[in-house]
């Protein structure tokens, strides 16, 4: 990529920003230096990479590994423009789980964080607003996660409760 | 100025015409369809396009798209239509006056189309009577225009003076051979569906 630090220089960067906190590189095939820190870290990591120049995250959203035992896998893609450098920060969630949320630090994630807890179910603390972006209000499933069935878990009940709404305001006496 | 209706004696030099009444209201009404664009995907591109000075449906005297569902008698459901967006495709087809008609444009508002999934209605007669689907991903603006002409031929087969004569629920005025269009169990189409503020609902007794 022109224009762009070599991925040795932007580990080295990172290793100096996360000095203190644990964490551990992984091997990718698209080449992006990734990291992966535990939850309770995440949200000191994602500061301190703040702190050394990824001033924009590009990218939050989450994996669903159903068989795997903490099943879900939390992705956050961060970017420099100083540096011309790209991260990506994974950290594992098992279900039910919260994950520390960055809108201070990013307000533009406060969308990508809805849409992950719309998709996947997973709870952003800490976030001002945490409600479905996609999915109408009401809607009670997460399809994005792996048990979701394609065909969707009764898809119509919320337009045929609110039909019923409709008919009974219309004819209060019932009668159709 | 003295009534139209006059006896035939006097009448005769001017000039007339006998008809049926039926086909007179009919012949109107075909001609003048007025269209509610509801594009909801690519196939809204398609119906401007038809709408548009090339393929110009005005020459069928449909080029008065409103989008005003109160002032339209057409309703286009132009594009993939999902659960959350079929509460406001409802809604504007209950705001229509009648009569009216639906034209399911494209295969995704026919049957859901390639769109098999949770979020999306498959096919837009779960919630609403059509009467011309157009298959198509997307359709042409001809193929559109072809709907439009066989809706055309199918409103002339209604009986719109029928409903003076009677009630709204006993007459057949689709000339479906059905006395209330029921497309799927549970949806009612709007003819027997009357507005709280509809006089024939406040009439007492």
């Amino acid at each position: 990529m022109a224009g762009t630090s070599e991925p040795n220089a932007t580990v080295a960067r990172v290793d100096v920003a996360l000095q203190g906190i644990e964490h551990a590189w992984l091997a990718t095939r698209d080449g992006l230096a990734t990291l992966s820190v535990a939850v309770a870290q995440l949200g000191a990591a994602l500061a301190a990479l703040k702190g050394a120049g990824f001033e924009s995250a590009t990218l939050v959203t989450a994996v669903d590994r159903l068989p795997r035992a903490p099943r879900f896998e939390l992705v956050h893609q961060l970017h420099s423009l100083a540096h011309g450098a790209r991260v990506r920060v994974k950290c594992t969630l098992a279900e039910g789980q919260e994950a520390p949320t960055c809108t201070h630090l990013w307000p533009g994630a406060a969308f990508m964080e809805r849409e992950c807890f719309d998709l996947f179910g997973i709870v952003f603390a800490g976030h001002a607003g945490l409600k479905r972006l996609l999915m109408p209000e009401g809607y009670e499933h997460h399809p994005l996660r792996k048990d979701f069935p394609h065909h969707g878990i009764e898809p119509d009940r919320l337009y045929r409760e609110w039909d019923q709404q409709r008919r009974a305001d219309w004819h209060p006496e019932g009668a159709r | 100025m003295s009534s139209p209706l006059r006896p035939v004696e006097e009448a005769r030099d001017d000039g007339f015409f006998a008809t049926r009444l039926d086909a007179l209201v009919n012949w109107g009404r075909k001609n003048s369809l007025w269209p509610m664009p509801l594009g909801l995907s690519c196939c809204g591109i398609e119906l401007m396009a038809m709408i548009g000075p090339k393929f110009d449906i005005a020459r069928f005297g449909a080029e008065a798209a409103r989008f005003s569902p109160r002032q339209c008698d057409l309703l286009v459901v132009a594009g993939t239509l999902t659960w959350k967006m079929a509460r406001a495709c409802r809604l504007v087809y209950d705001q229509m006056p009648e009569p009216k008609w639906v034209i399911a444009m494209g295969v995704c508002s026919s049957s859901g189309g390639m769109y098999d999934s949770y979020a999306v209605v498959q096919g837009v007669d779960s919630i609403l009577p059509v009467d011309v689907y157009v298959p198509g991903c997307p359709p042409r603006p001809d193929a559109v225009i072809d709907a439009i002409l066989k809706l055309q031929k199918k409103i002339e087969r209604e009986r719109p003076t029928a409903r003076l004569l009677a009630g709204p629920d006993e007459v057949d005025v689709r000339g479906s051979g059905r006395l209330a269009y029921q497309p799927n169990e549970g949806v009612r189409r709007g003819v027997n569906d009357l507005h709280p503020h509809d006089p024939r609902k406040a009439r007492p007794g």
